[in-house]
């Protein structure tokens, strides 16, 4: 038997006692222990961006991390945005922008793009283009995506200046 | 694509991380921010038998002002020395080339130290560290010593730290009055590496002649790669188009023997190096000259 190391991690809100093998990957660790499969494995080696997670609120792939490094941190996947009954606007402006087709790419888009948008409350096209830049899309070419993060931050100020957060 | 197994270790101070550096030897490796380590465990290519993570050793992360220069903590992430007004007020030239290295994701884990140690021939960091003169901090157990830019890049991957030293801190040494600098490169995609990058740093003296130069080419050889012969073409000249045209001649012919790959060819590489060694001096005289008494 391997070494294993216990670790105490929060994620989505929520606190978790594991024990862990050091080797294993934080995006198997989200996917295979917690069940949070709304966090996409594509290349495994930090190029494709579809495990982008927020740690400590900063977007980082989590394929290049090691699960006992997240002990005693937060982490944020995109099961933490919205409720089916009640989406974030950011899933509702991909929703309406058409910003996900096959979807793969969608998970990691919007943890790259939330705290740039809590940020940027009205981001230009070209600093949209460089957040997303991070994060590849094999069916849309972007445009959608570049529209829905458009769309996204619309809503979500929108919500701000009335006082509430969907 | 799922590394194998090792031992982990997460100490919590530098003198915790030097004695287990000290007992695992050639055994132990040292994981930064791991964006280029672990990618190569994933892989398989790197097998190491224990990690030494510094990630929880808060000492490691600060960014400070030194005699007018910047001292850089080895684990502060690149995305805080990127963000960093002081850092773009002592060496802007850092802040400038540091949206190049890979996507925001990756420099906010990835770290400053790991830039260096990695010692990627084609990376963009260390060769405007070794372009501003910076020297590097390496520390084992009851043991340090600092060694420069010069001393440090060894080969491809490989560097002048020893497998029982950490790389604790780079300093950055303040820049002479009527100093400028810039970074330049041509990249296949943005966050690409590039195909070659060209780091300056310059200085006039009172009669705006060159009085010193530091060039550095990435992605042409096995480490940064100084260009010898371009600087001394320099020195003592009047910084004029002509001048600086030649300078770009000896950096892309006597000075670099860059390689053919997928991605570029020799020839491609030494019109690109002409090419980025005359905007990037042009650029770095030019700030020198309307910038006196502070870098730009």
């Amino acid at each position: 038997m391997s070494q294993t190391v216990s670790i105490n991690v929060t994620v989505n809100g929520k606190r978790y006692e594991r024990q862990v093998e050091p080797r294993l990957l934080l995006s198997d660790f989200l996917r295979y222990e917690l069940g949070l499969t709304g966090t996409h494995v594509g290349c495994e080696h930090g190029v494709c961006g579809t495990c982008t997670v927020l740690f400590d609120g900063q977007p980082v792939r989590s394929c290049l991390m090691f699960t006992p490094q997240a002990n005693g941190h937060e982490i944020m996947t995109v099961e933490g945005l919205g409720t089916i009954e009640k989406l974030h606007p950011l899933q509702e402006a991909f929703w309406e922008a058409h910003g996900a087709q096959c979807g793969f790419c969608t998970p990691g888009m919007m943890m790259s793009v939330l705290p740039f948008l809590q940020e940027n409350k009205n981001p230009t096209d070209e600093e949209i283009r460089e957040v997303v830049a991070g994060n590849l899309c094999r069916c849309t070419g972007y445009q959608h995506i570049i529209d829905a993060v458009r769309l996204a931050a619309q809503k979500m100020s929108a919500g701000e200046q009335v006082g509430e957060r969907r | 694509m799922k590394p194998a197994e090792f031992d982990y270790y997460a100490p919590a101070s530098v003198e915790e991380a030097l004695d287990l550096l000290a007992e695992l030897g050639y055994d132990g490796k040292v994981l930064a921010g791991g964006q280029s380590l672990v990618p190569a465990m994933n892989f398989r290519m790197a097998l190491p038998s224990a990690l030494v993570d510094l990630n929880s050793i808060p000492e490691l992360f600060y960014i400070k002002e030194e005699d007018g220069g910047l001292a850089i903590g080895a684990m502060t992430r690149d995305s805080q020395v990127e963000h960093s007004s002081l850092v773009a007020d002592r060496a802007p030239m850092v802040v400038e080339t540091m949206p190049y290295v890979a996507h925001p994701q990756i420099r906010n884990r990835g770290t400053f130290g790991g830039l260096m140690a990695h010692a990627d021939p084609t990376a963009q960091i260390p060769a405007v560290a070794f372009a501003l003169n910076a020297r590097y901090l390496l520390r084992k157990k009851e043991a340090e010593r600092w060694v420069t830019s010069e001393e440090f890049y060894i080969g491809p991957f490989t560097t002048a730290i020893e497998p029982d030293e950490i790389l604790a801190e780079v300093v950055i040494p303040a820049a002479p009055e009527r100093s400028g600098s810039s970074y330049q490169q041509v990249a296949r995609q943005h966050g690409a590496q590039g195909l070659v990058g060209v780091a300056s740093l310059v200085t006039l003296d009172e009669s705006g002649r060159c009085q010193d130069a530091r060039i550095v080419l990435t992605s042409v050889g096995e480490t940064p790669v100084f260009a010898h012969q371009a600087v001394q073409s320099l020195l003592g000249e009047l910084p004029t188009a002509e001048m600086i045209q030649a300078a770009a001649e000896m950096a892309s012919t006597a000075d670099i023997d860059p390689g053919s790959d997928i991605h570029c060819t020799v020839e491609y590489r030494r019109h690109l190096a002409n090419v980025l060694t005359r905007r990037s001096l042009t650029a770095a005289f030019e700030r020198a000259a309307g910038n006196a008494g502070r870098l730009i």
